[in-house]
């Protein structure tokens, strides 16, 4: 039933893909739902990550008016860390690489 | 309900008896939810050992813990990448445990500081933390159950069945933006 570390991959890659993709860093998006308020999501996100007010004001109204924001980037565990703390604050999250 | 207040550490609300039994009704269920959800994961020898948990590795069919619990990656498209998929199953196995802690606890705080009777509410910060994320939760699991969509009216035709929960949900969104206001920093 659990899978609690990323299963062996079969398929080959590319070794140069391979490097260029660890290189890039992670990146954690916020994208906007009908539910959470916008005074909210920007109290969380000057709670959660130090943001200024303004700071955290841009990023909401990037979420809300195009549909998503990257809010926070760096290492895989770091970003990692950044999405369970939303998802905590009932933020809609994800990560992924940089492209 | 009045707005809420903060007087330095303390932030102060007030209910009557039957918002009360609203928030708490509300809250008891969602909280509910989640517990049962978290009985659901699987129990390994390994675990007991080694004390690490490790929760269920595939996402909930009811849409509302959906909602609740998000995969870590987007996983929509029409064929997902196949490495995204394993990845998000294995993070959800590690890291739902600590999250369905965090949101059934915040929700008992609320039980805990709600009374039956309604009347004054007086929050620590700490505690008026998990007050903003229980009513959050509650309101999206409703906005989940509603089909609330960005252009919600107001009210509803009062045909539509959704009508008078629409009241409830929209009456809780005031309760959390003003408290929101009162934590602002």
């Amino acid at each position: 039933m659990t899978t609690p570390v990323e299963q062996e991959r079969t398929q080959p890659e590319a070794v140069g893909e391979e490097i260029a993709a660890e290189d890039r860093p992670w990146q954690t998006v916020v994208w906007n739902d009908p539910v959470n308020l916008m005074s909210y999501v920007t109290y969380v996100f000057q709670k959660l990550f130090g943001f200024s007010r303004d700071k955290a004001t841009k990023l909401m109204l990037d979420v809300h008016h195009k549909g998503k924001a990257i809010v926070t980037s760096g290492t895989k565990d770091k970003v990692e860390a950044d999405v369970a703390k939303l998802h905590a604050a009932g933020l809609w999250a994800t990560m992924q690489r940089a492209s | 309900m009045k707005r809420w207040i903060r007087d330095g550490d303390v932030v102060i609300g007030r209910l009557d008896r039957q918002e009360a039994a609203v928030v708490r009704g509300l809250v008891s269920q969602i909280q509910d939810m989640l517990l049962a959800r978290a009985e659901e994961a699987p129990q390994d020898e390994l675990a007991e050992l080694t004390g690490i948990r490790t929760g269920s590795s595939e996402a909930p069919d009811d849409p509302i813990l959906g909602r609740l619990l998000p995969d870590f990656h987007r996983l929509d498209d029409d064929v997902p990448d196949p490495d995204e998929v394993n990845s998000a199953a294995a993070l959800r196995s590690l890291h739902e445990p600590e999250l369905l802690d965090h949101k059934t606890g915040a929700a008992e705080v609320v039980l805990q500081t709600c009374s039956p009777d309604g009347g004054e509410i007086r929050l620590s910060i700490g505690e008026a933390e998990a007050w903003l994320a229980s009513l959050n939760d509650v309101r999206l699991a409703l906005g989940t159950a509603l089909d609330v969509s960005e252009d919600m009216p107001d009210e509803l035709p009062p045909e539509d069945p959704r009508s008078p929960h629409l009241g409830v949900y929209h009456w809780l969104t005031w309760v959390q933006d003003t408290l929101v206001e009162a934590m602002m920093p």
